[in-house]
């Protein structure tokens, strides 16, 4: 197994493992102190670390994995209020107005726009590949779409 | 005149874990899963940043592209990493090797300085492997 021999190897490892924490966690109620505190940092030195790595602070971060998350469920077909709340917003009109910030569009649009597509693979998958890849594989020959209806 | 690419491929042996491994692991985006009959789908990843690029997580299923004694040879030189699947950029290469450290990626080669970049070496889950390397103006050094 390949091993890592660089400087400040243990900076790095903690400052992951609070971006690991982000990530797992992100639907709960997340204290940035207290992250900060089980990576050993003050709140101050934690924020410069985290951002010189991943370019934005824990909170930015925060959001934008909240919002990934959710855009991941609409795209799944839940909706909007669920959504919000299982991503750990505690307001419908604060995670739109981010929604829209982050993504251009609004939450109930998204939704709307994933499930337009989604109607039109379920009639004609084979619309949505590319013809090359249809034909070599010979999807084009295969009527029989079953399963994607379902 | 050619403008850009799309669409690219990667052969995978099984496109379930290919998929929890591209979006779960590395992070990229699900574009596409549409089934296309018993077996087969359509299935493509797009790097975080980077939603023009469609990779294909491409299922090597004997049928009409692979014929039997094709498919298994492919299987076979996937799994012996044969196959280098093109160079994956980040903003810090430390960071990055030790989230896919901790999320249980295979590392053939822990981040080194070349002459050319820091570079490390890792596989996907069939054993494609990827060059990892930090974007120009990204993170190689002792940055923090």
């Amino acid at each position: 197994m390949a091993t890592a021999h660089y400087p400040k190897v243990y900076l790095y490892r903690r400052i992951v493992q609070a971006k690991l924490f982000i990530d797992n966690h992100y639907d709960e109620k997340i204290d940035l102190d207290n992250i900060s505190d089980e990576a050993y940092f003050s709140k101050y030195h934690f924020i410069r670390l985290f951002k010189s790595i991943y370019g934005k602070t824990p909170h930015q971060y925060l959001r934008s994995c909240r919002i990934d998350k959710a855009q991941q469920l609409l795209q799944a077909g839940k909706p909007v209020t669920d959504t919000c709340f299982l991503v750990g917003f505690d307001s419908l009109t604060s995670f739109s107005g981010l929604f829209k910030k982050l993504v251009g569009i609004s939450p109930s649009v998204y939704l709307a726009k994933h499930q337009q597509k989604k109607s039109k693979i379920s009639k004609a998958p084979q619309a949505f590949v590319p013809g090359c890849y249809a034909y070599q594989n010979g999807w084009f020959e295969n009527s029989n779409f079953e399963e994607a209806r379902r | 005149m050619i403008t850009k690419m799309n669409i690219a491929n990667i052969y995978v042996i099984d496109q379930d874990s290919a998929c929890d491994f591209y979006v779960n692991k590395l992070g990229f985006k699900l574009i596409d899963d549409i089934p296309m009959g018993p077996g087969t789908r359509w299935l493509t990843v797009s790097p975080p940043e980077q939603p023009d690029l469609q990779i294909v997580l491409f299922p090597i299923t004997v049928g009409k592209m692979f014929p039997l004694e094709t498919a298994d040879t492919m299987i076979d030189l996937i799994k012996k990493g044969t196959f280098g699947c093109g160079v994956l950029q980040c903003n810090d290469i430390y960071a990055t090797y030790e989230e896919l450290k901790a999320k249980g990626v295979e590392f053939i080669k822990p981040p080194t300085k070349e002459f050319y970049a820091t570079e490390a070496l890792f596989k996907d889950d069939s054993g494609n492997y990827f060059s990892l390397q930090p974007k120009e103006d990204g993170n190689s050094e002792d940055s923090i």
